[in-house]
């Protein structure tokens, strides 16, 4: 026993954590490394040798990577900010209420994630079908934002719980009106907890391709090219950089999610 | 005036703070009733029509012919595969989360803790097309694993698993084996997490009072933190459950050629062009998860989400 | 006069719940008003619809001569101090205590000269600058004090506000509540389940139970002079006896309450005259200057304190006490 009276792991649990965090992180480390091989025909591993020239040509040899890229950026932020309104707006309104259904009002917020993509996907092709709504930027935007209004209201929903609720009545007792209180002590609370929905919402939106197959139509996101060249590969190297340029997209605000919520509130995982 | 018309407002929600409450609610619940609900519903509508063998149109007349279908010994294996994949899938995944939300939950301390729960975070949220993509390459037979077992002199031993019948295949890469991999690793964060934030909530006090009462660590932990975490368990395997019920991804880029739901819904609403059955199979994997979340709200995993 | 507080029948149901039973009180300008009772009993409701945090179902509430249901918090000239504190954690203790100047649009330099004053009335000066997290549970809600009477209100509401804090420190914060009240001549009305709390503090005690007022008047009134059981056994250590005992026993035929120090002891003697009673001692409290006597009589049970030293007790005498009659108190049957 240690002097803090918490008994060591086993050696048997260490070893298996460490094995299982292993196994997750192993397959991300080589397609970083994969970025480097002088290969281009195989996977074979390991490498024959190393190069930077993938980043190279990818820079300036494959236009075909820049439109993607542009709809995808497009979409993570049209999509993340009106997961914030929605996701919010959903949030408050739940935190407030007290009313009969809450309970299955909450889960319909979590069913765009609770129920597979493809249904979200087929579901809403077919209404576009029958709606006659040509496929166009928009239509990717309104599934994106259908799934991540559930990340942004998880995070700030979270927070709400964690704020006391006489803060918002001590505000109006003194003298705050709703708009007031709102302002000056309800924004300041859930600023972080917004950003961090926010920046998880668009790495969510910025990754997706289930979903995005049926409402994209003929247009091309990343994750669509990324899925093209994986079937009909041209230069498996610059599919391999534009990984790892993905992994970094989606890193840094996934990072700063998890330092805006760091104390405490550590909901966002369960959100995706 | 701007601030007294502010006021006003403020005034008037304040004495009806109901109506607030639905001025608040009315947006988002208006966005998922009409744009997710309401494309649910179409889709329902639309398996409840049938193609035309002859014309190859859509007859939009109420029927449950397409229903029917899905009894078709093909596409009943289909189900049975999918099924199937996604329990053994979810076990598997339960079965190497424990141990890593275990550590993190009852061992980890501090930087040790947030390092843990990146750990878990990063491969969750990085892309899922570029964690598939990794395993193409891990498990091609040029490949790491192939490399790996070549170096260990295991060769056979993987040439021997690749001969089982049915999990088999020519190589990792276009096997049960391989598909059973990659939806392993790519729900196992989801499964991890729910189950730390359960087992996170058990009050340190509940371990020593069990200790106190003559229990061994062994009979603690199956008798206490077991049971305890099994909302935890059953929260995790809402998602590895479901998500793997619906992808067509991960089995078209690595498996065999047989079909899964996801794979089967895609052909059909796409090159087939028959909507309707597509639709009846998409109802089988919702028909699925509304029985199943029904059971885990019953075991309180929606607490644990 | 006008009242700083008055209720006219006054109601709140939630639902088929009545958490506040058609109540009628009168709060005089100055005076320092507890609201007593187990949870659930309603006073802290009726102080939220004072604050205006809960609206009547029914009735009418003035404070100050004006109408004041209908009227949100933010339009009233009350301010409450909370039983959690409420500070804002993303603000300063300056920024805290100035909030309400600020939304009143006080002119920074004038709002922070206030804040300073009302800092250093609650005896924190110089905490302008720290955040709420880094002060202890005394330290906050003094800061909650100040953010309060900074805004010079009419009335200062007060929920439950020492009841996190430890037995010392409650003590002291009592007497320089008391202090402050008498220094401001601020209506103060406050809530407690402590009825020690109650009695000491407050000028006038009104005792909740199931959402009505079941007897209000002076400590010293609620204390000697019970009007039902449930404020007898609520209110402190009294004796409640039923009215076949009192009726034996010389009193009125009614349920009659005793107050431990109204009874006196010694050796059981010949026949018990009116006024007193014999039983069997089943236990000794040892308390300082006074010791309490468990007596069992007739099948009931009651207590006594007497001085310590002054009868030589032990468990199982056989004792007679007695009381003088005017200490029996008849109450209703409730």
């Amino acid at each position: 026993m240690r002097s803090d009276g918490s008994p060591r792991a086993g050696f048997g649990l260490k070893l298996s954590a460490a094995l299982g965090i292993l196994f997750l992180h192993v397959p991300l480390a080589l397609i970083v490394l994969y970025a480097f091989t002088t290969e281009d025909k195989s996977f074979a591993f390991p490498p024959p040798g190393l190069t930077l020239k993938w980043f190279a040509t990818a820079w300036h040899d494959r236009p075909d990577i820049w439109p993607p890229l542009w709809l995808s950026l497009k979409v993570a932020v049209i999509a993340t900010a009106l997961a914030i309104v929605l996701g919010t707006l959903a949030a408050a309104a739940l935190y407030r209420a007290s009313f009969f259904g809450k309970e299955s009002l909450s889960l319909l917020f979590i069913l765009p994630i609770a129920l597979p993509g493809i249904i979200t996907g087929i579901a809403l092709r077919s209404a576009f079908d029958i709606m006659g709504i040509p496929f166009s930027t928009w239509t990717i935007v309104l599934g994106h934002a259908t799934f991540c209004i559930v990340v942004v209201y998880n995070n700030v929903l979270a927070r709400f719980r964690r704020t006391s609720g006489s803060m918002i009545e001590a505000s109006m007792d003194l003298g705050a009106d709703g708009f007031q209180t709102f302002r000056h002590v309800v924004l300041p609370q859930i600023a972080t907890a917004l950003l961090a929905g926010g920046m998880l919402a668009f790495a969510l939106s910025f990754d997706e391709i289930i979903v995005t197959t049926f409402t994209a139509g003929q247009q091309s996101t990343l994750p669509i090219w990324m899925l093209n060249e994986l079937i009909r590969p041209r230069q498996r190297p610059v599919t391999n950089v534009v990984a790892v340029l993905v992994i970094a997209v989606t890193f840094i605000p996934i990072l700063l999610a998890y330092y805006l919520t760091r104390d405490g509130e550590h909901t966002a995982g369960a959100g995706k | 005036m701007m601030a007294a018309r502010a006021g006003t407002v403020s005034d008037f929600f304040f004495r009806r703070p109901g109506l607030l409450t639905l001025a608040l609610l009315a947006p988002p619940l208006l966005w998922i009733g009409v744009v997710y609900v309401g494309s649910l519903f179409a889709l329902l509508l639309q398996s409840f029509y049938h193609l035309d063998d002859f014309s190859g149109l859509v007859v939009h007349e109420f029927t449950l012919s397409t229903y029917a279908q899905l009894a078709a010994p093909a596409n009943l294996a289909i189900i049975t595969r999918t099924v199937t994949m996604a329990a053994v899938v979810t076990i598997a995944a339960a079965i190497l989360a424990f141990p890593i939300a275990y550590y993190a939950a009852r061992y980890a301390k501090g930087p040790m803790k947030a390092l843990f729960y990146l750990a878990v975070m990063m491969p969750l949220w990085s892309s899922y097309l570029v964690k598939v993509y990794a395993w193409k390459l891990i498990l091609a037979k040029e490949g790491i694993l192939g490399w790996l077992a070549a170096q260990l002199h295991l060769t056979p031993a993987l040439n021997a698993l690749l001969a089982t019948p049915v999990i088999g295949g020519p190589s990792l890469s276009i096997s049960y084996i391989g598909t059973f991999l990659v939806f392993t690793y790519i729900w196992l964060p989801y499964m991890i997490l729910p189950i730390q934030a359960a087992l996170e909530r058990v009050p340190k006090t509940l371990i020593e009072a069990a200790a106190d009462l003559g229990a061994h660590p062994g009979q603690t932990f199956r008798t206490v933190l077991l049971p305890l975490a099994l909302p935890g368990v059953v929260a995790g395997s809402i998602f590895t459950f479901s998500l793997t019920l619906g992808d067509y991804i991960i089995p078209a880029i690595v498996g065999n050629s047989r079909p899964f739901i996801g794979q089967t819904v895609y052909a059909l609403q796409g090159t087939a062009g028959d909507i309707p059955l597509a639709a009846a199979f998409t109802v089988v994997p919702m028909a699925i998860m509304a029985v199943y979340l029904t059971i885990a709200k019953q075991l309180g995993a929606f607490d644990a989400l | 006069m006008t009242s700083a507080v008055r209720f006219q029948n006054v109601s709140r149901h939630f639902g088929a719940v009545r958490a506040v039973d058609n109540v009628s009180l009168a709060i005089a300008p100055g005076e320092f008003f507890a609201m007593l009772g187990p949870s659930g009993s309603g006073k802290t409701t009726c102080l939220r619809l004072i604050a205006g945090f809960e609206q009547p179902t029914a009735g009418h509430i003035e404070i100050f001569g004006d109408t004041a249901e209908g009227l949100p918090p933010y339009r009233r000239s009350v301010n409450t101090v909370f039983q959690d504190y409420a500070l804002f954690p993303h603000m300063t203790v300056g920024e805290n205590v100035a909030y309400g100047l600020m939304i009143k649009g006080v002119a920074r330099a004038e709002r922070e000269a206030r804040a300073k004053q009302a800092l250093a009335l609650i005896k924190l000066p110089g905490f302008e600058t720290r955040r709420p997290g880094q002060l202890s549970g005394g330290q906050r809600q003094r800061v909650a004090l100040a953010r309060a009477l900074v805004n010079e209100p009419k009335v200062l509401l007060l929920d439950e506000p020492l009841g996190a804090l430890d037995l010392k420190l409650r003590e002291q914060m009592q007497e320089e509540l008391r202090a402050l009240q008498h220094q401001l001549g601020i209506t103060f009305v406050f809530v407690t389940h402590d009825q020690g709390e109650a009695l000491s503090m407050a000028d006038r005690v009104a005792i909740f139970n199931e959402g009505k007022i079941v007897q209000d008047g002076t400590p010293a009134d609620i204390y000697e002079r019970p009007r039902s059981r449930f404020v007898a056994d609520f209110v402190g250590s009294s004796n409640v006896m039923g009215p076949d005992f009192a009726q034996r026993h010389g009193g009125p035929a009614s349920w009659v309450s005793l107050r431990p120090e109204a009874i006196r002891v010694s050796a059981a003697a010949g026949i018990a005259a009116p006024g007193s009673a014999d039983g069997q001692v089943i236990g000794l409290h040892y308390q300082g200057a006074l010791t309490r006597v468990v007596i069992i009589a007739e099948g009931t049970r009651l207590i006594a304190a007497v001085p310590s030293g002054s009868v030589s007790l032990h468990e199982g005498d056989r004792v007679r006490f007695t009381w003088d009659r005017t200490a029996l108190v008849a109450m209703a049957d409730e």
